[in-house]
């Protein structure tokens, strides 16, 4: 039998993916644009002190970017259990823990991406002094795909329920604090003039733990919720 | 399809299958076997457990007792995968992508027949100059039609058909026996579930009736 290889059911997951967020861009823009009015809201709040909105400049980001992601959580695999998808992902000749990280990869691509790219603009909002610039990016490229595949666990455990939008921020938020202060606390070390390389290794080293037993949980909480 | 047509061992075959819901016996202890070339047709009312032995034997549900076998080996997950097609309630189509799109995804997740097309899978179930149209645009009956062509085109040797005629025309009903008559001559076998025997496929056929569990 001629079953589709693992690169090929990944790819067919991801073209549909980006396809259908195109279709619904105004949706998929969502996340981003709260994302932008925290940091304004915050901008604007604080604007009278530069020096004040400066210390706090990466805090404010890594919060936004961590509610961002929280937004859109709950539809990662809403929509696909509601259609049936979601059977026939776990129908599929290939790992559900394959397509589950392969979600989770879109949905890092749509939400926590253009949040990463836009934050050297954001961070002119907000006097973010350049030489933390590079932490932050680095703690935000390690720690928001961190973000993405403890989100999928809790969205896979909720995914039976029919309305969980505040039961998966109170799941999600425990998993989201250790994050947020190796994150955040990265960048509050380099401004301290002391070594974030630390912080940004716990970051590292969450992310390849998650990696590779995030999928599997998800997965297994999948099985689960459609029993 | 490797596996070979007209085996002597059936393509499927269940002893002792049984499930319960909340220690509520849904159905079973059923046996039964369907062989290469076979349909087996699972007759009940509302409720007596057609969707929910269908779902068991996809691998959806964890039967309390009994065993599966697939060409005579133990039905583990990768078995099933390869050699179960099945057509659910639930159509798994995405209301914002269109028929071809739609096809595409589920051809490229579970494979398809070499010598098929998608596009041609398409005008086979009456879907010509459809393939542009976004799914939520599609009648039920269309919707059904775009299910069975994602049936046509896979690999899997045995179909399991949750009510493949509901939704549907007269023509409808023909495609489905059409479809279901093809596949047992390649050397398939399907196991259909319906309310009545009015639209039984012309083709050899087993029948399996569930009684609502007292």
């Amino acid at each position: 039998m001629n079953g589709p290889s693992l690169v090929q059911a990944g790819k067919a997951l991801l073209v549909r993916d980006l396809r259908l967020l195109w279709r619904r861009r105004g949706d998929a823009f969502q996340p981003a644009l709260f994302a932008l009015l925290v940091v304004v809201l915050f901008a604007l709040a604080l604007g009278g002190e530069p020096q004040a909105l400066a210390k706090v400049a990466s805090a404010v980001m890594w919060v936004a970017v961590l509610l961002a992601g929280l937004l859109s959580l709950d539809t990662l695999f809403r929509g696909d259990a509601e259609d049936g998808s979601l059977e026939q992902w776990i129908l599929a000749p290939v790992p559900l823990a394959w397509l589950v990280a392969v979600r989770v990869l879109s949905h890092w691509l749509t939400t926590a991406l253009p949040l990463i790219l836009a934050t050297p603009l954001l961070g002119e909002l907000l006097h973010l002094p350049h030489d933390q610039l590079p932490v932050l990016l680095a703690s935000l490229a390690l720690g928001t795909p961190l973000l993405s595949l403890l989100g999928a666990v809790v969205a896979a455990l909720t995914v039976g329920m029919r309305r969980s939008g505040i039961l998966v921020a109170l799941l999600a938020l425990p998993l989201y604090v250790p994050v947020l202060i190796f994150g955040a606390g990265s960048v509050a070390r380099s401004a301290q003039g002391l070594d974030a390389i630390g912080a940004l290794l716990f970051l590292g080293a969450g992310l390849v733990l998650a990696l590779v037993l995030a999928p599997l949980a998800a997965a297994a909480a999948i099985r689960i919720a459609l029993h | 399809m490797t596996l070979p047509p007209h085996s002597s061992l059936p393509l499927l075959a269940a002893r002792g299958l049984a499930f319960a819901r909340n220690d509520e016996p849904v159905f079973g202890p059923l046996d039964f076997a369907v062989g290469a070339g076979e349909a087996l047709l699972v007759q009940g009312d509302n409720g007596a457990g057609k969707t929910t032995l269908l779902r068991v034997l996809a691998g959806l549900l964890r039967a309390d007792s009994g065993e599966i076998d697939i060409d005579g080996r133990p039905a583990q997950a990768s078995l099933r995968a390869r050699a179960i097609a099945y057509l659910s309630h639930l159509p798994a189509l995405k209301a914002d992508l269109n028929a071809l799109e739609n096809l595409n995804f589920l051809c490229g997740l579970h494979g398809r027949r070499t010598r098929q097309l998608p596009g041609n899978a398409l005008g086979m179930v009456g879907l010509a100059g459809y393939e542009d149209t976004v799914a939520r645009q599609l009648s039920a009956g269309q919707k059904k039609r775009l299910s069975l062509a994602r049936l046509w085109l896979s690999p899997a040797p045995l179909w399991l058909l949750d009510e493949p005629y509901a939704n549907l025309d007269l023509d409808g009903i023909n495609l489905v026996n059409r479809m279901i008559s093809a596949h047992l001559r390649e050397g398939g076998a399907a196991l259909v579930t319906t309310h009545g025997a009015y639209a039984a496929p012309p083709v050899r056929t087993r029948m399996l009736v569930l009684e609502r569990a007292a």
